[in-house]
């Protein structure tokens, strides 16, 4: 299932966050969103998970207006990992991870053996499931991402949205957790801040800077060190990766500030 | 996980059943049913002993017997019709209002948690029993509702609830609709105020008396339960804790977070607004028949949770059990520790609820709300 956004826009408060965004995610494809702080990327990925309407501009999911579906049948297609992960109360792993089919239950519906053979598979997938009896609050950062992306998982959504999904988590982590999403065959829209690791996983990127796309293509098309300069004010080297090839970035100092 | 596999081939494997490799089933907890079941035993246990005990003792075969009579229109002996009074008349209602209040409250506080993402929430956070007491002190103090004699201070607590709920509803209103944090601030300062008022007309009050009264409604009591009383509460409760039960999975979501909520498929905006309603009036509604009865809202949310851990599903399927035998009992000890008197209901809830609730917490490694 692709994902289309149609002139994006976004104002609150009168302050425009994100202006005339125009961005496809083709079906089975890893798209990433790059840019500094405040560029934009929470909020438009918070548009396409329905935490946010937009103010103009339309999010196609699979060709419907995300704005126009029942909000399950949206959780159905569509499963994310958002920043607030704070937690009031004492969940367990596996309960935190059972809430992923929620959108594919009606009112009373009990848990079947098939809905815990797909949150254990989910919590294996991202090598947690040696924690599903344990709380959900008494988990490292690293873990408690793990977690939620299993229940984004165990949604079995055709479309995942990860905002900065290797957050707290150790580089091995972060590693296997964008490796998973490659695996999985899933469309995936992710916000990273990363530049390496959004080379080396994404298909495409699109580079933001002030709520506007500045440029976007396959990585080695995009990061180089003039878009690096520009968007993120530092100066860098683009280096092939030795084995992958991926575009990787060697940084060199902050562009000064009368330059930019 | 054993190896970072990155350079493999990035096609899709699905999530169905049969996926991947070593299967270990998911945990699953102790089912809730055996502790449901053993609940409702123990509540109807608990409705014969508190109608059985009191200032004056019914024999147990006798309050199964004018029940019984009560119920398929039996014969009484003129001898035992005192008895079969205090039974059908007076202490009947009363048991079975205390299961309706402490059922209420239990299942609304849970709500109340829920709605503003606050473990230290409990059904007055919104200021509906601060509201509430304007209301029932107005009558005690100044005797406004005359008109609707033994019902004025229902009437007028209910009153008082409802002004206090649509004053926090329209102030804690948003663009981004009912924020937890807003609700919280708005519902505890919207209390400071109505309580300001409660104590000035407490204050000016033409006679003493009044304090007094003012005071034991404030901390509850179920003296005041009738027949007529009953069924209101008793509707109401039970369509919010229906309501409650349906939503379980909903409030689940709810409670990771309004944007987690979102992506499972929930409107957190709407869910807060029905949930705001169904708790406002729940409270209202229990306020107005029994005072506000302190600490079982926050007490038995947590209780239970220790018990049955954090789903939804489970806490409100014990919860108002739980709170229904709990205040049978507190009512039966506010009523018979120190006759003639009565003591109010608040009083001790807390009483027999701070000790219990610091053991169970110890014992268990309880977490609270987040860090």
């Amino acid at each position: 299932m692709d994902v289309e956004l149609e002139d994006l826009s976004v104002t609150v408060a009168g302050r425009r966050l994100v202006e005339d965004l125009r961005m496809e995610v083709p079906s089975g494809t890893v798209v990433g969103l790059v840019g500094p702080n405040g560029s934009g990327k929470s909020t438009t990925l918070r548009c396409v998970y329905r935490a946010l309407r937009p103010t103009a501009g339309r999010v196609l999911l699979g060709g419907d207006d995300v704005v126009a579906l029942s909000p399950r049948e949206a959780a159905r297609r569509l499963g994310a990992l958002t920043q607030d992960s704070h937690v009031e109360f004492d969940f367990t792993v596996a309960e935190v991870v059972t809430m992923g089919r929620s959108p594919h239950k009606n009112l009373m519906d009990p848990d079947t053996d098939q809905d815990r053979e797909i949150c254990a598979a989910a919590l294996r997938r991202v090598g947690a499931a040696h924690l599903a009896g344990r709380s959900f609050l008494t988990l490292s950062g690293g873990e408690r991402q793990r977690v939620l992306i299993a229940r984004a998982l165990a949604q079995q959504p055709a479309v995942l949205v990860l905002d900065e999904p290797t957050n707290h988590l150790d580089i091995r982590h972060q590693l296997e957790v964008l490796s998973l999403v490659r695996q999985a065959g899933l469309t995936v829209l992710a916000a990273l801040h990363d530049l390496n690791l959004a080379a080396a996983a994404c298909d495409r990127l699109y580079v933001l800077s002030g709520g506007r796309v500045v440029t976007s293509g396959a990585p080695e098309e995009v990061l180089t060190p003039e878009v690096v300069a520009e968007v993120f004010g530092v100066r860098a080297h683009v280096v092939a990766h030795p084995t992958s090839g991926a575009p990787q970035l060697i940084f060199d100092s902050p562009v000064p500030p009368t330059s930019s | 996980m054993a190896s970072p596999p990155l350079a493999s081939s990035p096609r899709r494997e699905g999530l169905a059943p049969s996926g991947a490799g070593s299967s270990e089933p998911l945990p699953r907890r102790r089912p809730v049913l055996p502790l449901v079941l053993a609940l409702v035993v123990l509540l109807v246990g608990s409705v014969v002993c508190g109608v059985a005990l009191g200032a004056v003792s019914v024999p147990f075969p006798d309050v199964l017997r004018f029940l019984r009579a009560a119920l398929t229109g039996g014969v009484i002996e003129p001898a035992d019709v005192p008895q079969y009074q205090i039974v059908w008349q007076i202490r009947l209602p009363r048991v079975l209002l205390a299961v309706v209040v402490g059922a209420g409250l239990s299942a609304v506080g849970v709500a109340s948690q829920a709605l503003v993402r606050n473990a230290l929430a409990d059904p007055f956070v919104l200021g509906v029993s601060s509201g509430a007491a304007v209301g029932a002190t107005s009558v005690i103090t100044m005797g406004v509702f005359a008109s609707f004699g033994i019902h004025a201070l229902s009437v007028a607590a209910f009153l008082g609830a409802l002004l206090a709920t649509g004053v926090v509803y329209l102030a804690a209103r948003s663009p981004r609709g009912l924020t937890p944090l807003r609700l919280v601030l708005t519902g505890t300062a919207m209390a400071h105020g109505f309580t300001a008022i409660s104590t000035i007309l407490v204050f000016f009050a033409a006679h003493g008396e009044a304090a007094r009264s003012a005071m034991f409604w404030s901390f509850g009591s179920l003296g005041g339960a009738t027949w007529q009383s009953l069924p209101v509460a008793a509707v109401v409760v039970v369509l919010g804790v229906g309501y409650l039960l349906v939503s379980a999975r909903r409030l689940n979501a709810l409670a990771m977070g309004d944007e987690t909520a979102a992506t499972l498929g929930v409107d957190a905006t709407r869910m807060r607004r029905e949930l705001f309603v169904v708790s406002a009036a729940m409270t209202g509604v229990l306020v107005a028949v029994s005072g506000a009865v302190g600490f079982v809202g926050l007490m038995l949310p947590h209780l239970t949770r220790m018990v049955v851990g954090a789903d939804h599903r489970r806490v409100l399927a014990v919860a108002p059990l739980a709170g229904g035998c709990l205040l049978i009992w507190v009512d039966l000890a506010a009523r018979t520790l120190v006759p003639p008197e009565e003591l109010p209901l608040g009083v001790l809830t807390a009483a027999f609820g701070v000790p219990l609730f610091v053991v169970l917490m110890r014992r268990r490694g309880y977490v609270f709300g987040g860090r």
